[in-house]
């Protein structure tokens, strides 16, 4: 199977998932963090948009797997000459890849490019789309502080209208029983939200009865050209900006990373006790293990 | 109604080890571990998930009983080192692979280590086993304690300790069932009946 949307995994599914993830979080805890599950496999990490966290991530996953790993970024490969996605896909299909991770700027890229490989392809981020691994990591998170998902309220706060992984984790947490809410100034709503089946608020108040405060990163690169939705980020940190004393001392704080210290969350908030923001890399790690296995595995549905 | 008579006959199980007998062979075993290691403080024994953890803990407890010495016990999953991620059957055993805890909380490093397990029969759980503890460091030996060995070896692989020898065909079963976890103590081999 592939890992393009949430929407490829049930919950059954995903609890599978956590299940391995708890065995790759021990073997991270071992002295030699590596088990030879997927020895002889090739995996490609394809990443044409920046990333560090996400394919440093991918990368050490498919080591401790074993697999061999090979990692093409879009400059300096022959997408900057000129190479068409489909073109770039055929060549590697040559060298037959178990498995491409792949992350690109634009929505349905990775669906494409599953139709024209017989690797199994990993979504990590498709421009505004999705981003699921990210949801499962958070979900594997959030399951690990709290050991339970169902019932809990998380409120996702901040820069939605550029963010796939509040896509991505509105429609997971969702799936897995958490109520959901979106908190955000107007101008950083995208439109059709109703669609989305969640409540939307504009004030911070809307904290007061969440368990968890999820904070989206601020996506100053994607508005270059644009009008800004914000008129400044001193403004924006002012009014929407997460800090300890906007929360509860029992309340937690997640963000996807990386962070933009002062501008959507303080620096001693990151930093506190309360945030699971290196909590949410530790799970990540084993959780991207535990998809690269359940990918290759067998599942009834292919059969 | 024909074949559900023939089901009686050929279906079935027969005990070949009953709780007592159970007792007494684990016993036998324990012995012979103390007998075969001349320093029993260098030794731990690693039961493979899931029975043999049960296994290694027993024969840990009859060490500290008969010899006043309690070998640290750990507990290995091999299912991150199987060789057949992609060549599992749907629907089969090892479809959706439930992944036990493994936790070996001493030194491997010089040690003599017992690895545990209920059932020896291909070889292969072994072979994964090893490979798994070896990533916890260099023990100085390893040994394998079995309860049954019902034969049918696929690789060049021996248990040192044995506690009984069961000739069977490979379409016979053995379920070793312990209180610990089905509630009775016994060994016995199930005939399937044959596919209709």
């Amino acid at each position: 199977m592939h890992l393009l949307s949430v929407d490829d995994l049930s919950p059954a599914d995903i609890d599978t998932l956590f299940r391995l993830s708890d065995g790759f979080l021990e073997v991270a805890s071992r002295p030699i963090k590596k088990v030879p599950t997927l020895r002889g496999r090739t995996q490609i990490n394809m990443f044409f948009e920046a990333s560090t966290r996400t394919l440093t991530s991918f990368e050490l996953a498919g080591k401790r797997l074993s697999a061999d790993v090979v990692n093409i970024k879009a400059s300096g490969s022959s997408v900057s000459k000129g190479e068409s996605l489909k073109d770039t896909i055929l060549t590697l299909e040559s060298y037959r890849p178990d498995i491409i991770v792949m992350r690109h700027h634009q929505v349905g890229a990775c669906r494409m490019a599953a139709r024209y490989t017989t690797a199994r392809v990993v979504n990590a981020g498709d421009g505004a789309g999705e981003h699921p691994t990210q949801c499962l990591l958070d979900l594997y998170s959030l399951r690990r502080t709290y050991g339970r998902l169902e019932g809990l309220k998380v409120a996702i706060v901040g820069d939605v209208l550029r963010s796939r992984v509040a896509r991505s984790n509105v429609f997971g947490f969702r799936k897995m029983g958490i109520d959901v809410r979106l908190v955000g100034p107007p101008t950083l709503i995208p439109p059709g939200i109703e669609h989305w089946g969640v409540p939307v608020y504009h004030d911070l108040e809307a904290l007061d009865e969440v368990d968890v405060v999820y904070v989206l990163r601020m996506q100053l690169e994607r508005a270059k050209g644009k009008v800004p939705p914000v008129p400044s980020l001193r403004e924006y940190s002012r009014l929407w900006g997460l800090s300890p004393r906007r929360l509860r001392p029992d309340q937690r704080v997640m963000h996807p990373g990386p962070i933009n210290r002062g501008v959507e969350i303080t620096g001693d908030l990151a930093d506190s006790d309360r945030s699971l923001i290196l909590h949410q890399v530790e799970s990540g790690l084993a959780v991207r293990m535990a998809i690269l296995y359940h990918v290759l595995a067998p599942h009834p549905q292919a059969a | 109604m024909l074949s559900g008579g023939a089901t009686g006959a050929e279906g079935g199980e027969k005990v070949l080890l009953d709780g007592g007998r159970l007792r007494r062979t684990l016993t036998r075993i324990a012995h012979e571990i103390a007998e075969q290691s001349p320093e029993l403080g260098d030794l731990a024994l690693v039961g493979i998930q899931r029975r043999g953890v049960e296994l290694a803990a027993r024969l840990a407890d009859l060490l500290a009983e008969h010899y006043g010495i309690r070998p640290p016990t750990g507990a290995i999953d091999i299912t991150f080192y199987r060789d057949d991620i992609d060549t599992r059957v749907p629907g089969s055993a090892y479809d959706q692979p439930v992944v036990h805890s493994t936790s070996v909380p001493f030194a491997v490093e010089g040690r003599t280590i017992v690895l545990v397990d209920d059932v020896l029969f291909t070889g292969r759980t072994i072979r994964a086993a090893i490979d798994a503890l070896f990533d916890y460091g260099r023990p100085s030996a390893v040994r394998l304690a079995v309860l049954v060995d019902r034969g049918h070896r696929e690789l060049p692989i021996r248990p040192d300790f044995v506690g009984k020898n069961v000739p069977t065909s490979r379409s016979e079963r053995i379920s070793v069932r312990l209180v610990e976890l089905d509630g009775v103590d016994e060994v016995v081999l199930e005939r399937r009946a044959p596919a209709e």
